[in-house]
């Protein structure tokens, strides 16, 4: 019976504190089927195949595997079923070799490892799906392509059926990517099953033989993928109306401030994580950058605040080359970051507000005299800032793990703009923040623009973008495929463009 | 039902910052009460005697002093690395290696007045103390290589390197075998206060102490150290360089270290023997942790530490053993790190809802 469904969820819910993440979710699987989850950031994809992996419990809704009803206390348990789930960043000892990583914790082995059978195991799953592996070959010496192929083997040794990957293709060349899909269909093609989480429509279109759209916690479309091309997908996915009215726009009229050009960044596995990436921002313009999380943001942010050594290109403010200066000295021409990592980056958890508030300038004149700090003007100036942004606070002597989330990027946003940057860079400035906060922080970065300064904005939802933006560039994969001006853009083709879609490039 | 729950404090308040490190100590003492107890010894007499041996007459305080000198300028060393959550446990061989160094100074160089010597000395302990320290330093900064390891295994390189001198060429000819090595000129002897064998290493002590709580406290730098010990992310976005930092951290660490060894053989041994130092370097781990890394109670726990180790000689002479003393430090710190919980959270009684 090839067509018997493996998965089937019903009406599955999830709520997390303040947020319904699944909101009554049902999602079938059939053996031998390749079944794509598709969403933006937030839609509850993650949290859906969690679920299904035993590592959360819903709070309403059943399950069956193979047609028997399951409940999972477990990933443990949902193993023992023969479903197994392979994260993005791969779980595996780097100094052990292939066979170690595959018999590690999985259930039924002796106390004393047989590596003979383990090995001649491994070389025979190996050959039967296609994963050419060496099972004597320690992770650290293995691409992550490969490293994903071990992650494969270890839950094909614990007998799996059921194989959900977490977007897979994140840190693959293209290259591993036609393997890797080359390998999931021979596995379907022997009955198993594969969710296949992801954020890219050519990936849904290319391997999967059909796809389940959530938006928001809920499902807004399933269909088989042969009855559809990029554009269904997209407006599938992001096709609404826009919520917000566009900004009343005053056309920019500064001039050329930051150029990228042919830009390429690594990321932390090494992988390729921005390439080839042209921008140019003027003075007094917000560019916002529209994208899925995880395409290059972070990378690129960091690469043009000097966190991260660039691998190639070159990044020119005021048409000099500033690729190769520390931190402080782009913050010294103005380049003022407010990064996505708010609590940990941004500001120093267990530090005071005051300790907080001079992280960038506690070795500038004004509140330094030669080796010693002046409490008293730093002081002033923190009860200053502290005003002039509204930030809600008992005492400035505090730690700033105390504040709420809201004063905290109040807090933040104000040190960077009082540094009085040509530069801003915000990345995901509102995420978890509520209306109101909201709302002050876009006044704040619109004030910012009216004095000129150019602002990179990195936000998640495509309604803010289009209210804030004068220009918006849509990244994917690591570059950015498209620049449209604000009045220019509508959201179908940004949407389709930002998923990886071929959309016309105007 | 009444159950018990642990709440975060806001803050962690000055009050619960002293309660808690002189509760670990009396907990200790106690536990230490129901051991010797049950060894069959009388608590309250050892303990008196304890006290006694240490501060019962002026020659025992001299002596508490006198142990308690290399205990603050390591505890300091080995606070300020600390502070940046660098985990420096070789302050031991970094004082080996600066009482190598100083002794070489003053073998070789024994002849010059003590206004040239002395500095000298110091200054040779400080840089080699410091570039033991700077070892583990720089493969940490640019390797990532966990300078625990590092630093605790160079502490037997360090030990057996001074020893390879003491049982060879620097061995005193007159020593009749003994591991010594001649006698320093007395040039070389640092000056004590009044005739008892407290020597200015003392006030050396106290000034650091006064140094570093102003160094930590009111300087740009040490708000930089506090920085990156906090958070190194935050550090490298407010451009501050991690990497440097924790060279020179790791470099005063071991420096100051150095600098004990020093006084250790210029105020006290007067040449380079074994077993300068009966572990200070690790006491003076506990002494700062007990300190909390506070500059100036660094300087009252490592007395405390300092009386703990004279009243252990003092129980000797009545034929207790001298590891009751290790048994008590040990304590000290178990119930040091087991109270730290009590200093970041708080306990509160919860009504448990009927179901």
């Amino acid at each position: 019976m090839a067509s018997s469904l493996m998965i089937e969820m019903n009406e599955i819910t999830k709520v997390f504190p303040g947020v319904v993440a699944n909101d009554s979710i049902s999602f079938q699987v059939r053996a031998g089927e390749i079944h794509a989850l598709l969403g933006e950031n937030g839609a509850g994809k993650s949290t859906l195949m969690s679920v299904l992996a035993g590592l959360y419990q819903p709070d309403a809704g059943s399950i069956k595997i193979k047609g028997n009803p399951v409940q999972f206390r477990s990933p443990r348990s949902a193993l023992a079923v023969g479903v197994g789930m392979i994260y993005q960043h791969f779980r595996l000892v780097d100094n052990f070799t292939v066979a170690e990583n595959i018999v590690l914790g999985a259930p039924g082995e002796d106390v004393v490892l047989n590596s003979g059978k383990i090995e001649e195991e491994t070389a025979r799953l190996s050959e039967k799906f296609g994963l050419d592996i060496n099972p004597r070959a320690r992770i650290s010496q293995l691409s992550l392509g490969e490293q994903q192929r071990v992650e494969i083997l270890k839950m094909l040794y614990r007998g799996c059926d059921i194989l959900i990957m977490d977007e897979p293709t994140t840190v693959l060349t293209p290259q591993e990517v036609k393997e890797l899909f080359k390998m999931i269909r021979k596995m379907a093609d022997q009955g198993k099953s594969i969710v296949l989480i992801t954020h890219k429509l050519n990936e849904v279109l290319e391997v999967a033989d059909s796809v389940t759209v959530l938006r928001r916690g809920r499902v807004v479309g399933n269909a088989r993928t042969a009855d559809l091309d990029e554009k269904a997908l997209t407006h599938m996915m992001v096709g609404r109306e826009l919520m917000q009215s566009r900004r009343e726009l005053m056309p920019p009229t500064g001039e050329l401030l930051l150029k990228l050009d042919n830009l390429k960044v690594l990321g932390d596995q090494g992988n390729v994580a921005v390439t080839a990436l042209n921008l140019e921002m003027h003075s007094g313009e917000i560019v916002g950058i529209a994208g899925v999380a995880g395409n290059g943001q972070r990378e690129l942010v960091e690469a043009i605040a000097g966190l991260r050594k660039i691998a190639g290109g070159s990044i020119l403010l005021d048409g000099q080359d500033i690729s190769l200066l520390r931190v402080r000295e782009r913050l010294d021409r103005g380049i003022n970051i407010v990064p996505e990592d708010r609590l940990g980056m941004g500001l120093v958890p267990n530090l005071s507000v005051i300790e907080n508030a001079i992280l960038h300038n506690y070795n500038k004149k004004e509140y330094s005299s030669g080796f010693f700090l002046n409490y008293k003007k730093i002081r002033a100036y923190t009860h200053k800032l502290v005003q002039d942004y509204d930030v809600a606070l008992a005492d400035i002597e505090h730690p700033v793990n105390y504040l709420s989330g809201g004063n905290l990027q109040k807090l933040l946003l104000g040190r960077e703009i009082s540094q009085q940057p040509r530069l801003l860079i915000a990345s995901y400035p509102v995420r978890g923040l509520d209306v109101a906060a909201t709302e002050s922080v876009f006044n704040l970065l619109l004030t910012e623009r009216a004095k000129g300064t150019s602002i990179l904005l990195i936000l998640e939802d495509l309604d803010d973008i289009f209210r804030l933006a004068d220009r918006i560039a849509v990244m994917y994969a690591g570059t950015i495929k498209a620049v449209f001006d604000n009045q220019d853009a509508d959201v179908e083709t940004v949407g389709m463009l930002m998923l990886g879609g071929g959309g016309v490039v105007q | 039902m009444m159950r018990y729950k642990l709440i975060k404090r806001e803050t962690d308040s000055l009050a619960s910052r002293i309660i808690v490190p002189v509760l670990s100590v009396l907990m200790a003492l106690l536990f230490g009460w129901i051991f010797l107890w049950l060894y069959g010894i009388n608590p309250a007499e050892t303990y008196l005697r304890m006290w006694q041996g240490a501060f019962g007459n002026s020659y025992a305080v001299s002596e508490t002093l006198v142990k308690a000198i290399p205990l603050m300028l390591l505890g300091l060393g080995l606070s300020l690395a600390f502070r940046m959550k660098i985990w420096n446990i070789g302050a031991e061989g970094q004082l080996y290696m600066g009482a190598f160094a100083a002794s070489g100074i003053a073998l070789f160089y024994g002849h010059l007045p003590a206004l040239i010597l002395l500095p000298v000395m110091a200054a040779a302990a400080f840089i080699v103390g410091g570039f033991w320290g700077l070892i583990p330093g720089s493969l940490r900064a640019y390797w990532g290589v966990n300078e625990t390891i590092i630093t605790l295994m160079l502490n037997y390189v360090a030990i057996s390197f001074v020893d390879s001198f003491i049982f060879g060429p620097w061995k005193d000819p007159a020593s009749l075998g003994f591991p010594l090595s001649p006698r320093f000129s007395p040039q070389a002897y640092l000056p004590t206060i009044g005739d008892s064998r407290v020597h200015i290493g003392l006030l050396v002590a106290l000034l650091l102490a006064v140094l570093f709580y102003f160094l930590l406290n009111y300087t740009r730098w040490g708000y930089e150290v506090k920085v990156v010990g906090e958070s190194p992310a935050s550090a490298r976005y407010a451009g501050i360089n991690v990497k440097r930092n924790i060279m020179l951290v790791m470099l005063i660490s071991g420096g100051i270290a150095g600098l004990a060894g020093m006084i250790e053989v210029s105020g006290i041994t007067h040449r380079l023997q074994q077993g300068i130092s009966p572990g200070y370097g690790f006491t003076a781990i506990i002494v700062a942790w007990l300190a909390r890394l506070h500059p100036f109670a660094i300087i009252l726990v490592a007395i405390l530490f300092g009386a703990l180790l004279v009243g252990g000689f003092g129980l000797q002479i009545f034929g207790l053993p001298f590891s009751i003393v290790l048994m008590l430090q040990g304590a000290v710190l178990f119930f040091l790190l087991g109270g730290e919980i009590f200093t970041k959270y708080r306990l509160q009684r919860v009504r448990k809802e009927g179901q």
